[in-house]
């Protein structure tokens, strides 16, 4: 189960809360792209070694 | 009444609203990280009591290839089951059912999620072990989800074996080669799904039977699913035991899976000898599924205790 999603205020633009979660998930994808980039490099320095 | 005509009020049409999108925490749910959890430490505990030596970054990679995987499958079990799930009130919170998330963009993150470990797991642990991950998400998302779950009672009992593989790929991945001890860890995990899932079917039939799943208590009555319970649980206990009959592991492990296995099968007595009325609060089928639980983690856990006492 994940963190319930925060409430949306009801006087929020909708349209900012759009750009919100949009920026969030470009941040998260961007986590997500820079750990598969480090756990990449790590597997290669120990292929490289054997 | 003035002279000047007054200009009719121009009212603009409504911005069309635009739907939010799906918040990156919905596709976090999509993968069950609940069910993950457990995918995660048998996987973990296979790969630690395997004999043998990994490298501390393939160790992770392959935990982690199983962990990806597992919710990749659980992304498109989400994807194909979503019209059942809006039945169902543990299920209908679910991004899909509950409007937050594309149904098709479920299936593509799934899709790509399994295909994405699979091909990690080949290229940086060995291909067997991909190939054994690779038959656990079809198994899941294939077999279990779009064939078994809808059609037959015994859908628990089959679909279990997707649950069981990753003990199995964690080994593979150290050893390279599938000997009798990682069949004996799928087999415990195989066993264990029936009871687990049928104690928690017992006491959620309802839902089952709105959302039309023939789960075993819904088509063949709570008697019939109790005395399954029980069997299941029989058979469980002496084979959680094979894995020190056959020299696989010392006496820690044998000791502590034989304690773990006796509540268990207690509890399942429990279960399986009782009758249970409408207003039944259902406490021992609740038991039995809390412990369930704890029971796999306690007997991976002592596995890999056991182990690493061994490589001392």
């Amino acid at each position: 189960m994940s963190d319930p999603l925060p409430p949306i205020r009801p006087d929020s633009d909708p349209l900012a809360e759009r750009a919100r979660i949009i920026r969030e998930r470009n941040r998260m994808l961007a986590l997500v792209l820079v750990g598969f980039v480090v756990l990449f490099f790590a597997i290669t320095l120990v292929k490289v070694k054997f | 009444m003035s002279g000047a005509p007054i200009a009719p009020a121009v009212t603009h049409p409504p911005a069309p609203a635009l739907p939010l999108p799906a918040d990156w925490r919905d596709f976090f749910a999509l993968t069950k990280p609940r069910v993950m959890s457990l995918v995660i430490f048998t996987g973990l505990c296979g790969l630690l009591a395997a004999p043998g030596h990994i490298n501390p970054v393939l160790g992770f990679t392959t935990v982690l290839c199983i962990a990806v995987a597992a919710g990749g499958a659980a992304a498109l079990n989400q994807w194909w089951e979503a019209d059942i799930d809006a039945l169902m009130k543990r299920t209908r919170e679910r991004p899909i059912p509950a409007g937050r998330m594309d149904r098709t963009n479920a299936r593509d993150f799934g899709v790509a999620l399994s295909a994405a470990a699979v091909l990690v797991m080949g290229l940086a642990v060995g291909w067997l072990a991909a190939a054994i991950l690779a038959v656990s998400v079809i198994y899941y998302a294939l077999v279990y989800t779009v064939w078994l779950k809808p059609r037959t009672p015994q859908n628990i009992v089959i679909g279990g074996g997707a649950g069981a593989f990753p003990p199995m790929i964690g080994w593979v991945a150290v050893t390279g080669q599938i000997t009798l001890m990682p069949v004996l860890l799928f087999l415990i995990i195989f066993c264990w799904t029936p009871p687990h899932f049928w104690a928690l079917a017992l006491f959620v039939q309802t839902d089952y039977a709105k959302a039309g799943i023939p789960m075993l208590p819904v088509v063949a009555g709570a008697a019939a699913t109790r005395r399954q319970i029980l069997l299941y649980s029989l058979v469980l206990a002496p084979l959680t035991l094979l894995p020190w009959w056959i020299g696989g592991t010392g006496a820690l492990y044998g000791w502590v899976a034989a304690g773990l296995s006796g509540l268990f099968v207690a509890l399942a007595f429990r279960v399986g000898l009782r009758q249970a009325g409408p207003d039944d609060a259902m406490k021992p089928e609740k038991q039995l599924f809390a412990y369930s639980v704890l029971y796999l983690f306690a007997l991976f856990a002592a596995l890999v205790a056991d182990h690493l006492m061994l490589a001392r």
